[in-house]
């Protein structure tokens, strides 16, 4: 397991690399990107800002965590931190097992816990020249 | 006792700064923490029960600190 905040692009297919093996049947990967469109406004560039000491554990945590509820699953996470502009990979995360099923669910813990509970932010920078701190438990007007 | 609290992201642009040290009596909680956050200028912009952890672990109001302790003041995460 390696769980890392890294400021250089991100590269799933290192990331394949070091999870695979011999005996691992199933290797996935979930890459995470900046989308250009959020709540209806354009979004320019998405800054990442982390609390890096609790962020790192938290994530090898996380991965600890899911290394126990799917045996033999290996994990690595790296989070990018800084400016990120549209299409930027923010978040990778690669698992390998010897079977597929445990493998994508390890994958989906890892990356459902990593949004929830590690201290990293986002400040999204608009086309108009706006920008705001991004709030996933502020409730949408409908 | 010294204790250290840091603030993050939205926290610290509304509070204006991104840490502070605090000297609380022996036997003081996080509680005591937030309430003396509370009083800060732009303190309004807070959530009123905000994620905190000490010493880079979850830690829930009643959680009872330390000399040199850190306590961290955490706004709603968005990583990913």
């Amino acid at each position: 397991m390696r769980a890392a905040l890294v400021t250089h692009p991100l590269d799933a297919n290192a990331l394949l690399r070091e999870v695979g093996g011999p005996g691992h049947g199933a290797t996935a990967v979930f890459v995470g990107t900046v989308r250009s469109t959020n709540d209806g406004r354009d979004v320019k560039a998405i800054e990442y800002t982390a609390y890096e000491e609790m962020a790192q554990r938290e994530m090898a945590g996380i991965l600890d965590e899911a290394g126990q509820r799917y045996s033999g699953v290996i994990l690595v996470a790296e989070h990018r931190l800084g400016l990120l502009e549209v299409g930027d990979a923010s978040i990778a995360i690669a698992a390998a097992h010897a079977h597929r099923g445990a493998a994508l669910d390890a994958l989906r813990y890892a990356i459902d816990e990593i949004k929830h509970r590690v201290p990293v932010w986002k400040r999204e920078l608009y086309a108009d020249g706006s920008q705001s701190w991004v709030d996933p438990t502020r409730v949408m007007p409908t | 006792m010294l204790i250290t609290v840091r603030f993050f992201a939205s926290y610290a642009d509304s509070l204006g700064l991104d840490q502070t040290q605090l000297t609380l009596d022996a036997g003081s909680s996080v509680t005591d923490v937030l309430a003396s956050v509370a009083q800060m200028p732009g303190a309004h912009a807070l959530h009123a029960r905000p994620l905190v952890a000490v010493n880079h672990v979850y830690a829930d109001p009643a959680t009872l600190l330390g000399p040199g302790d850190e306590v961290a003041v955490i706004p709603p995460v968005a990583g990913g």
